[in-house]
């Protein structure tokens, strides 16, 4: 296995009385799509806040790229390669889908008097709705998407400014099968170009065709960690989550 | 140069054109001071919206700033001495950006929180301005007023200056929110506007972009602020820090149409005449202050979103009417 470009280590979040997530260890190897799966209230989007800075963790450590991050910030991670979507598709909906897109580009002080969309950009983001099958609504107010429309320009929105990885929050959750479909194809691609994904989903077929490896969270604890075969075979996961 | 930017560029000169002309054909004295406080209230609406209208972060603060540089001009006068005439009009930039380096770490502080909180937050800077005003004696001689030196201007055209100065800080604010409304510093503010927290998900640097609205939100305030303080020569602390100066310029940001370019404008241009009007027709007894909420009532049940955006998306519909060989936007998700 490729070195971890992510690694958490005894991460724990308390909220009141309940603890969200317990002393959880692991690592998202370079290159690879990593599946994090749990029943609900396992703490797996707790684990996607604390890990982008949008929560502070009572303890533990995260590593990104090698290097130890002390006070996760979202702006620092996502301008260093770290990046994530949201469970609820989130966007911009006032602006249109171009502007979405550039507004994602992380641009340094110097560009800011720029003119807000230039040339080479709307180019680079109307390759990239194209991919995703959106590049024909690009002019329309992001607002006017429906659901899986608004998941897909999210996705591709993230990956405007050239990320390393990707954390996707249930990317097809609420998906008709048809964008599933498209979903899993545009990770498949990204993956095979050398983009590291960690994924939190239900769909369990996609995950075991998608991911390797996977790993398991309930109560806030990693119960297993491993193939998708191991991991689906492993009688405490089928015992507390996929079911006998 | 776009079609676009060509319209923009051109519908501003006419609008500064006719603006300078004005006191010039209309030169009588009420007349010009109406126009004085029109464009005053312009400018503040002009500033407001350029924080608030923009990030969607609500200021009921800006009289503090406002008020600070009515100050800050008076105490300058009284210790330093910028001269008569027009002089003391090329100080403000400087006054005001004093002002606005200075409310950098009040507003860092401030902008950790957001929506009610931080306009209750805004708004007690204000109070506190306003206590400073009355208990800081040795500058601002408290609740008995800071005199200012009286301009030699001629008194035939006495306002004329006072009314340029005004129109200057309106047409700066302007070119700046057109300037940032097209370039990537307003994308960051309006992806703020619309979702902060994604906007952080993406490396928006939301802070900054906020911290950079904000000072030329109070550069512009403080500036008015001076030059009110100039024209009126006398300033004391309820005038000065007045919460009714501030409502004012957010209602007609409101009216105008807030988050775009002529929206506040448009809004003084309609208010401020509407309310000399009504004070000279109704007294000082602050009546004019219902016929003032009543034209608001009209505006929140017609044009809830303001004036500009109404028309805008009016004409909208009308062009969507027109074109018969529109191709329909697929709402559809997949395509076959």
């Amino acid at each position: 296995m490729s070195a971890a470009l992510l690694e958490i280590e005894g991460l724990t979040k308390r909220f009141g009385g309940v603890t969200a997530v317990s002393d959880c260890s692991f690592a998202v190897p370079e290159g690879t799509v990593t599946a994090l799966v749990g029943p609900n209230g396992s703490g797996k989007t707790t684990a996607f806040n604390l890990i982008t800075g949008y929560m502070r963790a009572d303890a533990g450590t995260i590593r990104f790229a090698g290097a130890s991050v002390r006070r996760p910030n979202p702006v620092s991670l996502a301008r260093h390669g770290l990046t994530r979507t949201f469970q609820q598709a989130r966007v911009f909906p006032e602006l249109t889908l171009v502007q979405n897109m550039v507004a994602a580009l992380q641009q340094p002080w110097r560009a800011a008097l720029q003119r807000a969309v230039r040339k080479h950009e709307r180019t680079r983001a109307l390759e990239l709705l194209e991919e995703f099958g959106l590049a024909r609504l690009a002019g329309e107010r992001a607002g006017n998407l429906s659901y899986g429309q608004k998941k897909l320009l999210e996705f591709a929105a993230v990956l405007m400014a050239d990320p390393r990885l990707v954390l996707l929050d249930e990317p097809t959750a609420g998906v008709n099968p048809l964008l599933v479909e498209q979903i899993e194809q545009r990770i498949r691609d990204l993956n095979a170009r050398g983009l590291t994904f960690l994924l939190v989903e239900h769909n369990m077929n996609l995950v075991m065709r998608l991911s390797d490896p996977v790993v398991v969270l309930d109560h806030g604890t990693k119960l297993a960690e491993g193939k998708p075969d191991e991991v689906r075979n492993d009688p405490r996961v089928l015992d507390a989550y996929l079911g006998g | 140069m776009s079609r676009a930017t060509a319209a923009g560029l051109a519908r501003g000169a006419a609008f500064a054109a006719a603006a300078i002309a004005f006191p010039f054909v209309f030169n009588a004295a009420w007349i010009v001071n109406i126009g004085v406080l029109t464009l005053m209230y312009a400018a503040l609406a002009t500033a407001w919206n350029l924080f608030s209208g923009y990030t969607g972060y609500i200021t009921l603060g800006q009289a503090a700033f406002f008020g600070l540089g009515a100050y800050t001009l008076g105490i300058v006068f009284e210790h330093v001495g910028i001269g008569s005439g027009y002089n003391p009009f090329y100080a403000l930039p400087l006054v005001g950006a004093g002002i606005a380096i200075a409310s950098v770490p009040v507003a860092w502080i401030a902008l950790r929180t957001r929506h009610m909180t931080f306009a209750i937050v805004t708004l007690t800077l204000l109070f506190i301005v306003q206590q400073l005003a009355f208990n800081l004696r040795s500058l601002t001689k408290g609740s008995s007023g800071l005199m200012l030196p009286t301009p030699s201007f001629p008194i035939s055209s006495y306002d004329t200056p006072f009314y340029l100065a005004m129109l200057a800080i309106l047409l700066a604010g302007l070119a700046l929110c057109w300037l940032i409304l097209r370039s990537k510093l307003g994308l960051m503010l309006l992806a703020i506007r619309e979702d902060e927290e994604k906007a952080r998900g993406l490396g928006i640097r939301v802070t900054g972009a906020k911290l950079i609205a904000w000072s030329l939100m109070v550069w512009l305030s403080a500036m008015v602020g001076g030059v009110w303080a100039y024209y009126l020569t006398f300033i004391y602390p309820e005038s000065s820090v007045d919460p009714l100066v501030m409502i004012g310029a957010v209602l007609m940001t409101f009216l105008g149409g807030r988050g775009t370019l002529w929206g506040p404008t448009i809004g003084a241009l309609v208010l401020v005449p509407a309310q000399q009007y009504m004070i000279t027709k109704l007294g000082a007894s602050q009546l004019y202050l219902v016929g003032y909420s009543a034209v608001f009532m009209v505006v929140l049940l017609l044009l809830p979103r303001g004036i500009l955006p109404s028309l805008r998306s009016a004409i909208d519909k009308q062009r969507e009417r027109r074109r018969t060989h529109r191709e329909p936007i697929v709402r559809e998700e997949a395509r076959a």
